[in-house]
């Protein structure tokens, strides 16, 4: 120990400079990485908005797709989305909120309930294209239960259901013991207790789940491939009588035209109407009467009422053909034609709001659940 | 009503053992037909060929390129922002960054798609003469993208759950920000980052839209990221974008891939998992 230097204490330790200096630079780096992210998130708003933007009128809303591209439009899509998200919403929330009650308020600790959180925990990370298999193999079949609205909903009730399930743990597990033990003190049962007073207090934990698992199935789209969704689908589920209602009639392809072009079909028309060949020869059609049209003509005539109030009831649009949002978007991306490119990037910009907005909802609602709740 | 509940609860159980059971009992039929060494060892995928052959390695191989592409991205970039957010940034500052963050992880991957296939690869084109319009580099890139808010938020999660006296022990000896930063405060978060990074690398393997529509539909096996290929997932997809033909070899063939998927992402989630406990073990 004899040659212990002697060191002044006051002085700046060596490579003091360089170590400041690394420090201060990363302020730069690190913002330049957060600002990637960032950056992505405005690239792909812009990007989409400079290809597409002139796309967003009435016209693309209220358009059916076509094989002319500057005629086609979202309305078979997003009326789909919204009848394939109510199936979905209808099955996935109930049963979530069910199945986190249980898990919290009323499961023993056993093997089945721990096998059960397995199960939800395992789910969460499974890639959504399984879902998609277990549909194909298990919905369409062997239930044979057809390529649906009702199969679409169910494959992405199932899909979310894991989130579902853990946002509402999470909620009911925040609410404190003593409002319970108040409750139960006064002599309610278990299931009042929960429901009059756990319930209201977890309710916009639970919410906020609820939107981030619905908003994920509107963009959902590779699980919806496997059931079917990747259909031409030009008409509606659901009509008003009186409504104009236009129909491809025949076997078609993805993109609308006839499979075979030599298959023929009888169309009758109550009310009246046109056919308007692939060709482009158009047949007016007398009320009552019918008509031979070949495969991939476009029907257009006026929804009788017994066919409006037919179409409405959940058990008749369940069973229909479906195309949504994500899967027409998909199909305009893979076409070759470049001109379909635009109304791939306005499809795009509708979905990125519906799906930014209900995040940004759910976001919003946690932050202030966290600053608000003092209990 | 206790019933009720459980029985709800009991349709996880269900969904996963149904997921298991249709995949398991659909590739059974594969391999009967298909010997199982073949779908190991063999170099081709083409089952849509005269001379069908049924070896997955071309597929894997698109799987890890395009994830090894998507890691290289978000790895870095996620983990300079979780450490800039959690060590750096004011407090103000990081509770509008986080949730911009994580909107990202809200934008439907078909989007991501388009972004991938009509943006990014047009921009690599310029970069690297000679790209093919399909290829798994801008796939990658885009999937790496998608998944940095999962790496930064997760591994912010996990930094900032490191107790304060260990930084300010480090402080005390003279250490800066930043050498606090690298080499206290990640190694004690060490187990939550992995665990984070192995769940963006399960999201990656998953993911489908975006290599379907910008990775390129020809399996093969490659070895280079500039290359085109199909991943486990794109194939998947691209068999059920045609007219599924129900019962045949080349049907069962997408449960067969399917069961590979799935293997994959439960040992991915099972790692996880594990490092997730242990890190919530630490303190």
């Amino acid at each position: 120990m004899a040659n212990v230097e002697a060191r002044d204490l006051t002085a700046r330790p060596p490579g003091l400079r360089r170590r400041r200096f690394l420090d201060a630079s990363f302020l730069v780096w690190g913002a330049v990485a957060t600002l990637v992210g960032l950056g992505t998130l405005a690239a792909l708003v812009l990007g989409l908005w400079a290809d597409g933007g002139s796309r967003l009128n009435a016209q693309f809303f209220f358009s059916f797709p076509s094989s002319n591209p500057a005629m086609a439009g979202i309305l078979s899509s997003w009326v789909g989305s919204l009848l394939v998200i109510l199936t979905t919403a209808a099955i996935a929330i109930p049963l979530g909120a069910l199945a986190g009650i249980y898990l919290e308020e009323y499961a023993p600790k056993n093997r089945v309930t721990s096998a059960i959180e397995i199960a939800v925990n395992n789910l969460a990370g499974v890639p959504s294209i399984l879902y998609g298999l277990l549909a194909l193999g298990l919905f369409v079949q062997a239930l044979a239960m057809g390529q649906t609205i009702l199969v679409a909903g169910l494959t992405l009730a199932l899909l979310i259901l894991p989130v579902i399930i853990v946002a509402t743990r999470e909620a009911v597990r925040g609410v404190p013991h003593d409002i319970r033990q108040a409750a139960l003190a006064l002599g309610a049962t278990k299931w009042r207790t929960t429901q009059d007073h756990v319930l209201p207090y977890a309710l916009p934990g639970m919410v906020t789940g609820v939107i981030i698992g619905l908003s994920r199935a509107i963009g959902e789209t590779a699980p919806l491939i496997l059931v079917g969704g990747l259909t031409f689908v030009a008409f509606l589920p659901v009509h008003a009588p009186g409504e104009p209602l236009s129909y491809t009639v025949g076997r078609v392809d993805e993109y609308g035209a006839a499979i075979d072009p030599d298959e023929m079909v009888a169309v009758h028309l109550a009310r009246g109407g046109a056919v308007h060949t692939p060709e482009g020869a158009e047949l007016a059609v007398a009320p009552g009467a019918t008509v031979e049209a070949p495969a991939g003509s476009l029907v257009e005539t006026t929804a009788t009422f017994a066919d409006a109030a037919q179409s409405w009831a959940p058990w008749h649009w369940l069973g229909e053909a479906f195309t949504v949002m994500p899967i027409q978007m998909f199909n305009w991306t893979s076409r070759p034609e470049e001109a379909f490119r635009d109304a791939a990037a306005a499809a795009g910009l509708v979905l990125l709001a519906i799906t930014l907005l209900m995040n940004g909802v759910a976001i919003w609602l946690r932050a202030r659940l966290r600053r608000k709740i003092r209990w | 009503m206790e019933g009720v509940l459980f029985l709800a609860a009991a349709v996880a159980i269900a969904v996963l053992v149904g997921i298991v059971y249709v995949v398991l009992s659909e590739s059974v039929k594969f391999f009967a037909a298909v010997p199982i060494g073949d779908f190991l060892t063999d170099t081709r995928w083409t089952p849509l060929f005269e001379d069908a052959h049924y070896g997955i390695a071309p597929l894997l191989s698109g799987t890890f390129m395009s994830t090894l592409v998507a890691l290289a991205v978000a790895v870095p970039l996620g983990l300079l922002t979780a450490i800039y957010l959690s060590e750096f940034a004011d407090a103000r500052s990081r509770e509008t960054i986080k949730p911009t963050l994580e909107l990202l992880a809200g934008v439907p991957t078909v989007v991501y798609g388009y972004f991938a296939l009509l943006m990014v690869t047009p921009l690599l084109q310029r970069l690297i003469p000679g790209l093919p319009g399909f290829n798994l580099l801008s796939a990658g890139i885009v999937m790496g993208l998608m998944i940095i808010p999962y790496i930064a938020s997760l591994s912010e999660d996990a930094l900032r759950a490191v107790p304060n006296n260990l930084r300010d022990g480090s402080y005390a000896m003279g250490a800066t920000k930043l050498e606090t930063a690298f080499r206290v405060v990640l190694p004690a978060a060490v187990s939550g980052v992995v665990g984070a990074v192995v769940l963006g690398m399960s999201r990656a393997v998953g993911e489908t839209m975006i290599v379907v529509i910008a990775g390129g539909q020809q399996p093969q096996i490659v070895t280079s990221p500039t290359q085109q290929g199909a991943t486990v997932t794109a194939f998947i997809a691209q068999v059920a974008l045609g007219d599924l033909p129900f019962g045949t070899l080349e049907y069962q063939s997408i449960f067969a891939a399917g069961l590979a998927l799935l293997l994959l992402t439960l040992v991915f989630n099972l790692v996880a998992f594990a490092l997730h406990r242990r890190y919530r073990e630490a303190y």
